[in-house]
Protein backbone atom coordinates (compact mmCIF):
# COMPACT_ATOMS: atom_id res chain seq x y z
CA UNK A 1 0.00 0.00 0.00
CA UNK A 2 1.00 3.52 -0.40
CA UNK A 3 1.27 6.25 2.15
CA UNK A 4 2.13 9.57 2.31
CA UNK A 5 2.65 12.06 5.32
CA UNK A 6 1.83 15.42 6.30
CA UNK A 7 3.54 16.86 8.92
CA UNK A 8 2.21 20.09 10.23
CA UNK A 9 4.70 20.81 13.40
CA UNK A 10 8.32 21.60 13.94
CA UNK A 11 10.47 19.55 15.87
CA UNK A 12 10.79 19.73 19.60
CA UNK A 13 7.32 21.62 20.84
CA UNK A 14 5.24 19.10 19.55
CA UNK A 15 4.89 15.44 19.41
CA UNK A 16 3.72 15.48 16.12
CA UNK A 17 7.20 15.21 14.01
CA UNK A 18 8.38 12.37 16.92
CA UNK A 19 5.12 10.62 15.85
CA UNK A 20 5.11 10.87 12.19
CA UNK A 21 8.96 9.66 12.27
CA UNK A 22 7.83 6.38 14.34
CA UNK A 23 5.09 6.47 11.97
CA UNK A 24 7.31 6.79 9.08
CA UNK A 25 9.51 4.05 10.05
CA UNK A 26 6.57 1.37 10.89
CA UNK A 27 5.45 1.98 7.02
CA UNK A 28 8.50 0.66 5.70
CA UNK A 29 8.90 -1.83 8.23
CA UNK A 30 5.78 -3.57 6.97
CA UNK A 31 7.11 -3.51 3.67
CA UNK A 32 4.76 -0.87 2.34
CA UNK A 33 5.81 1.84 0.20
CA UNK A 34 6.37 5.59 1.08
CA UNK A 35 5.16 8.23 -1.49
CA UNK A 36 6.09 11.16 -0.44
CA UNK A 37 6.27 13.04 3.35
CA UNK A 38 5.47 16.89 3.15
CA UNK A 39 6.24 19.37 5.96
CA UNK A 40 3.80 22.34 5.86
CA UNK A 41 3.26 24.86 8.79
CA UNK A 42 5.92 24.56 11.36
CA UNK A 43 6.60 21.29 10.07
CA UNK A 44 8.99 23.30 7.74
CA UNK A 45 11.36 23.51 10.91
CA UNK A 46 12.09 19.74 10.35
CA UNK A 47 14.34 20.73 7.96
CA UNK A 48 16.93 23.01 9.03
CA UNK A 49 20.42 21.35 9.42
CA UNK A 50 21.15 24.06 11.90
CA UNK A 51 19.40 21.78 14.75
CA UNK A 52 22.28 21.23 17.29
CA UNK A 53 20.09 19.35 20.14
CA UNK A 54 22.29 18.52 23.29
CA UNK A 55 24.15 15.37 22.87
CA UNK A 56 21.40 13.31 25.18
CA UNK A 57 18.28 13.91 23.09
CA UNK A 58 17.62 12.48 19.41
CA UNK A 59 18.50 15.28 16.55
CA UNK A 60 15.56 14.78 15.05
CA UNK A 61 16.66 16.76 11.74
CA UNK A 62 19.34 14.11 11.33
CA UNK A 63 17.07 11.24 11.88
CA UNK A 64 14.67 12.54 8.97
CA UNK A 65 17.48 12.88 6.64
CA UNK A 66 18.94 9.23 7.83
CA UNK A 67 15.84 7.92 6.70
CA UNK A 68 15.71 9.37 3.95
CA UNK A 69 18.43 8.49 2.35
CA UNK A 70 18.01 4.96 3.77
CA UNK A 71 15.09 4.43 2.08
CA UNK A 72 15.51 7.25 -1.06
CA UNK A 73 12.23 9.27 0.67
CA UNK A 74 11.10 11.62 -1.37
CA UNK A 75 10.61 14.14 1.65
CA UNK A 76 9.21 17.66 0.89
CA UNK A 77 9.11 20.91 2.65
CA UNK A 78 6.23 23.72 1.59
CA UNK A 79 7.65 27.06 -0.47
CA UNK A 80 5.82 29.44 1.05
CA UNK A 81 5.78 28.19 4.64
CA UNK A 82 9.81 27.48 4.36
CA UNK A 83 10.11 31.30 3.10
CA UNK A 84 7.88 32.80 5.81
CA UNK A 85 9.84 30.62 8.55
CA UNK A 86 13.26 30.96 6.67
CA UNK A 87 13.90 27.92 5.63
CA UNK A 88 16.34 28.12 2.45
CA UNK A 89 17.92 26.01 -0.09
CA UNK A 90 20.49 27.62 -2.68
CA UNK A 91 17.82 28.03 -5.24
CA UNK A 92 15.75 30.08 -2.65
CA UNK A 93 18.59 32.28 -1.26
CA UNK A 94 19.42 32.91 -4.88
CA UNK A 95 15.88 34.17 -6.05
CA UNK A 96 15.26 36.36 -2.30
CA UNK A 97 18.90 37.68 -1.93
CA UNK A 98 19.84 35.92 0.71
CA UNK A 99 23.32 35.25 2.30
CA UNK A 100 22.94 31.62 3.60
CA UNK A 101 21.36 28.12 3.27
CA UNK A 102 19.96 25.97 5.93
CA UNK A 103 18.43 23.16 3.81
CA UNK A 104 18.77 19.65 5.68
CA UNK A 105 19.99 16.88 3.33
CA UNK A 106 16.94 14.37 2.15
CA UNK A 107 14.70 17.54 1.77
CA UNK A 108 13.67 19.56 -0.95
CA UNK A 109 11.54 22.83 -1.34
CA UNK A 110 8.84 22.86 -3.58
CA UNK A 111 4.51 23.98 -3.69
CA UNK A 112 1.61 22.81 -2.53
CA UNK A 113 0.99 20.68 -5.20
CA UNK A 114 3.18 18.58 -4.19
CA UNK A 115 0.93 17.94 -0.68
CA UNK A 116 -2.60 17.27 -3.42
CA UNK A 117 -0.78 15.03 -5.35
CA UNK A 118 0.28 13.14 -2.27
CA UNK A 119 -3.59 12.84 -1.42
CA UNK A 120 -4.11 12.04 -5.33
CA UNK A 121 -1.67 9.28 -6.09
CA UNK A 122 -1.35 8.00 -2.23
CA UNK A 123 -4.01 5.23 -1.06
CA UNK A 124 -3.69 6.69 2.69
CA UNK A 125 -2.70 10.26 3.81
CA UNK A 126 -1.85 10.41 7.42
CA UNK A 127 -1.69 14.13 8.84
CA UNK A 128 0.10 14.91 12.19
CA UNK A 129 0.00 18.18 14.10
CA UNK A 130 -1.60 19.98 16.41
CA UNK B 1 -5.84 13.45 -13.68
CA UNK B 2 -7.34 11.36 -11.00
CA UNK B 3 -10.47 13.24 -9.43
CA UNK B 4 -10.61 12.67 -5.82
CA UNK B 5 -12.95 13.80 -2.69
CA UNK B 6 -10.98 16.13 -0.44
CA UNK B 7 -12.28 17.13 2.29
CA UNK B 8 -10.77 19.76 4.39
CA UNK B 9 -12.25 19.94 8.01
CA UNK B 10 -11.31 23.14 9.89
CA UNK B 11 -11.67 23.29 13.42
CA UNK B 12 -9.68 25.87 14.56
CA UNK B 13 -10.46 29.86 14.95
CA UNK B 14 -8.78 32.36 12.43
CA UNK B 15 -5.66 34.98 13.78
CA UNK B 16 -4.80 33.30 16.78
CA UNK B 17 -2.70 30.36 14.54
CA UNK B 18 -2.03 30.28 10.63
CA UNK B 19 -4.05 26.91 10.37
CA UNK B 20 -6.71 29.12 8.75
CA UNK B 21 -5.00 30.88 6.81
CA UNK B 22 -2.53 28.20 5.46
CA UNK B 23 -5.49 25.40 5.00
CA UNK B 24 -7.01 28.04 2.66
CA UNK B 25 -3.76 27.64 0.50
CA UNK B 26 -4.37 23.75 0.42
CA UNK B 27 -8.09 24.36 -0.79
CA UNK B 28 -6.78 26.62 -3.31
CA UNK B 29 -4.31 24.29 -5.02
CA UNK B 30 -6.58 20.71 -4.50
CA UNK B 31 -9.06 23.33 -6.55
CA UNK B 32 -6.75 24.30 -9.53
CA UNK B 33 -5.80 20.18 -9.91
CA UNK B 34 -9.60 20.04 -10.29
CA UNK B 35 -10.12 17.86 -7.86
CA UNK B 36 -13.25 17.35 -5.94
CA UNK B 37 -13.40 19.86 -3.07
CA UNK B 38 -15.75 20.20 -0.02
CA UNK B 39 -15.00 22.23 2.85
CA UNK B 40 -16.29 21.43 6.18
CA UNK B 41 -16.30 24.05 9.27
CA UNK B 42 -16.86 23.00 13.03
CA UNK B 43 -16.37 23.88 16.36
CA UNK B 44 -14.44 27.28 16.35
CA UNK B 45 -13.82 26.62 12.68
CA UNK B 46 -17.36 28.28 11.87
CA UNK B 47 -15.80 31.68 13.52
CA UNK B 48 -13.42 31.62 10.00
CA UNK B 49 -16.51 32.66 8.26
CA UNK B 50 -17.46 35.39 10.69
CA UNK B 51 -18.28 38.49 8.18
CA UNK B 52 -16.60 42.06 9.22
CA UNK B 53 -12.98 41.03 9.80
CA UNK B 54 -10.78 44.09 10.10
CA UNK B 55 -7.31 43.04 10.60
CA UNK B 56 -5.36 46.71 10.41
CA UNK B 57 -4.93 46.71 14.43
CA UNK B 58 -3.31 43.53 14.25
CA UNK B 59 -1.40 44.32 11.47
CA UNK B 60 -2.12 40.78 10.19
CA UNK B 61 -3.24 39.80 6.35
CA UNK B 62 -7.74 39.60 6.85
CA UNK B 63 -8.33 36.75 4.52
CA UNK B 64 -12.47 36.92 4.41
CA UNK B 65 -12.03 37.82 1.11
CA UNK B 66 -10.78 34.79 0.22
CA UNK B 67 -13.63 32.64 1.21
CA UNK B 68 -15.89 34.77 -1.18
CA UNK B 69 -13.61 33.53 -4.16
CA UNK B 70 -13.48 29.78 -3.70
CA UNK B 71 -16.72 30.56 -5.86
CA UNK B 72 -14.06 31.36 -8.86
CA UNK B 73 -11.93 28.29 -8.60
CA UNK B 74 -15.32 26.05 -8.57
CA UNK B 75 -14.95 25.32 -4.38
CA UNK B 76 -18.90 25.51 -3.56
CA UNK B 77 -19.51 23.01 -1.14
CA UNK B 78 -19.19 24.97 2.20
CA UNK B 79 -21.03 22.93 5.34
CA UNK B 80 -21.23 24.64 8.38
CA UNK B 81 -21.96 22.27 11.65
CA UNK B 82 -25.29 23.74 13.49
CA UNK B 83 -24.31 23.44 17.19
CA UNK B 84 -20.91 25.30 16.37
CA UNK B 85 -22.90 27.64 15.34
CA UNK B 86 -25.74 27.82 17.75
CA UNK B 87 -22.78 27.27 20.55
CA UNK B 88 -20.95 30.78 19.60
CA UNK B 89 -24.39 32.64 19.26
CA UNK B 90 -24.03 32.56 15.27
CA UNK B 91 -26.34 32.30 12.56
CA UNK B 92 -26.12 32.39 9.09
CA UNK B 93 -26.71 35.77 8.34
CA UNK B 94 -23.17 36.46 10.56
CA UNK B 95 -21.01 34.58 8.17
CA UNK B 96 -19.48 36.05 4.92
CA UNK B 97 -20.18 33.16 2.39
CA UNK B 98 -23.29 31.09 1.31
CA UNK B 99 -23.10 27.79 3.33
CA UNK B 100 -24.62 24.84 4.17
CA UNK B 101 -25.96 24.23 7.53
CA UNK B 102 -25.86 20.76 8.83
CA UNK B 103 -26.23 18.58 11.76
CA UNK B 104 -22.93 17.24 13.20
CA UNK B 105 -24.39 13.78 12.70
CA UNK B 106 -24.71 14.63 8.70
CA UNK B 107 -21.27 16.29 8.77
CA UNK B 108 -19.86 13.29 9.76
CA UNK B 109 -21.54 11.28 7.39
CA UNK B 110 -20.27 13.52 4.75
CA UNK B 111 -17.00 13.42 5.65
CA UNK B 112 -16.95 9.29 5.92
CA UNK B 113 -18.08 9.71 2.36
CA UNK B 114 -14.45 11.24 1.30
CA UNK B 115 -11.47 9.86 -0.09
CA UNK B 116 -9.11 12.66 1.55
CA UNK B 117 -9.56 14.61 4.81
CA UNK B 118 -7.11 17.32 5.32
CA UNK B 119 -7.56 18.83 9.00
CA UNK B 120 -5.34 22.04 10.04
CA UNK C 1 -12.63 5.96 8.86
CA UNK C 2 -9.82 5.77 11.27
CA UNK C 3 -9.82 8.37 13.50
CA UNK C 4 -7.26 9.94 15.07
CA UNK C 5 -7.18 11.77 18.54
CA UNK C 6 -3.83 12.94 20.36
CA UNK C 7 -5.49 15.79 22.28
CA UNK C 8 -6.51 15.24 26.34
CA UNK C 9 -10.22 15.29 26.54
CA UNK C 10 -9.51 17.48 29.72
CA UNK C 11 -7.61 20.31 27.75
CA UNK C 12 -9.58 20.45 23.85
CA UNK C 13 -12.52 19.21 22.93
CA UNK C 14 -11.14 17.16 19.61
CA UNK C 15 -12.16 14.02 20.96
CA UNK C 16 -15.78 15.24 21.72
CA UNK C 17 -16.24 16.37 18.12
CA UNK C 18 -14.83 13.29 17.16
CA UNK C 19 -17.25 11.21 18.79
CA UNK C 20 -20.06 13.74 18.59
CA UNK C 21 -19.70 13.95 14.68
CA UNK C 22 -17.34 10.63 13.62
CA UNK C 23 -20.24 7.77 11.72
CA UNK C 24 -18.49 4.95 13.23
CA UNK C 25 -15.23 3.28 12.89
CA UNK C 26 -12.36 3.10 15.13
CA UNK C 27 -10.94 5.54 17.00
CA UNK C 28 -6.88 5.61 17.87
CA UNK C 29 -5.57 7.51 20.91
CA UNK C 30 -2.13 8.85 20.43
CA UNK C 31 0.28 11.48 22.03
CA UNK C 32 -1.69 13.42 25.15
CA UNK C 33 -4.96 11.95 23.33
CA UNK C 34 -3.97 8.57 25.38
CA UNK C 35 -5.38 10.13 28.44
CA UNK C 36 -8.72 9.87 27.55
CA UNK C 37 -8.54 5.88 27.85
CA UNK C 38 -7.26 6.23 31.81
CA UNK C 39 -9.68 4.29 34.08
CA UNK C 40 -12.06 6.24 36.08
CA UNK C 41 -11.16 9.67 34.28
CA UNK C 42 -14.02 11.83 32.71
CA UNK C 43 -12.56 10.29 29.35
CA UNK C 44 -13.40 7.31 30.09
CA UNK C 45 -17.08 7.72 30.74
CA UNK C 46 -17.08 9.45 27.65
CA UNK C 47 -15.87 6.56 25.60
CA UNK C 48 -17.49 4.24 27.46
CA UNK C 49 -21.26 6.19 26.29
CA UNK C 50 -20.18 5.69 22.98
CA UNK C 51 -20.96 2.21 23.44
CA UNK C 52 -20.01 -0.20 20.12
CA UNK C 53 -20.44 2.76 17.76
CA UNK C 54 -16.25 2.87 17.64
CA UNK C 55 -13.44 0.69 18.07
CA UNK C 56 -10.96 1.80 20.15
CA UNK C 57 -7.83 2.02 20.09
CA UNK C 58 -4.71 3.34 22.12
CA UNK C 59 -0.87 4.04 21.05
CA UNK C 60 1.20 1.72 23.71
CA UNK C 61 4.11 3.86 23.18
CA UNK C 62 2.46 6.94 24.22
CA UNK C 63 0.36 5.35 27.44
CA UNK C 64 3.64 4.17 28.57
CA UNK C 65 5.75 7.09 28.33
CA UNK C 66 3.13 8.67 30.17
CA UNK C 67 2.64 6.27 33.33
CA UNK C 68 -0.79 5.00 32.62
CA UNK C 69 -0.61 2.16 30.22
CA UNK C 70 -1.61 0.11 33.28
CA UNK C 71 -4.71 2.02 34.20
CA UNK C 72 -6.32 1.81 29.93
CA UNK C 73 -9.89 1.43 30.46
CA UNK C 74 -11.51 -2.21 29.55
CA UNK C 75 -12.24 -2.11 26.38
CA UNK C 76 -9.49 -0.71 24.33
CA UNK C 77 -7.17 -2.23 22.49
CA UNK C 78 -3.26 -1.44 22.92
CA UNK C 79 -1.50 -1.28 19.29
CA UNK C 80 2.28 -0.18 18.40
CA UNK C 81 2.99 2.06 15.48
CA UNK C 82 3.25 -1.33 13.34
CA UNK C 83 -0.43 -1.49 14.60
CA UNK C 84 -1.53 1.98 13.54
CA UNK C 85 0.07 1.62 10.56
CA UNK C 86 -2.28 -2.06 10.13
CA UNK C 87 -5.13 0.74 11.67
CA UNK C 88 -4.87 2.94 8.82
CA UNK C 89 -4.72 0.40 6.02
CA UNK C 90 -7.63 -1.16 7.50
CA UNK C 91 -9.81 1.58 6.97
CA UNK C 92 -10.30 3.70 3.34
CA UNK C 93 -9.72 7.02 4.90
CA UNK C 94 -8.01 8.51 8.32
CA UNK C 95 -9.03 11.60 9.84
CA UNK C 96 -6.65 13.07 12.45
CA UNK C 97 -9.15 15.36 14.98
CA UNK C 98 -6.53 18.22 15.25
Amino acid sequence: MKYSILVNEGPYTHQASDSAYQFAKAVLAKGHEIFRIFFYHDGVNNATRLTTPPQDDRNIVNRWSKLAEDHKLDMVVCVAAAQRRGIVDEGEAKRNGKDATNLAPGFRISGLGQLVEAGIQSDRLVTFGD
Amino acid sequence: MTIKKFMFVNRKAPYGTVYALESLEVVLIAAAFEQDVSLAFLDDGVYQLKKGHSTKGIEMKAFEKTYGALEDYDVTKLFVDEESLAARGLTTDDLCVPVEVMSRVQLGKMIEDQDVVLSF
Amino acid sequence: MLNIVNKSPLDRGSLDSCLQAADGGAILLIEDGVYAATKGSAGEAKLKAAGSKFKLYALGADAEARGIADRMMDGITLVDYEGFVDLVAEHNTCQSWL
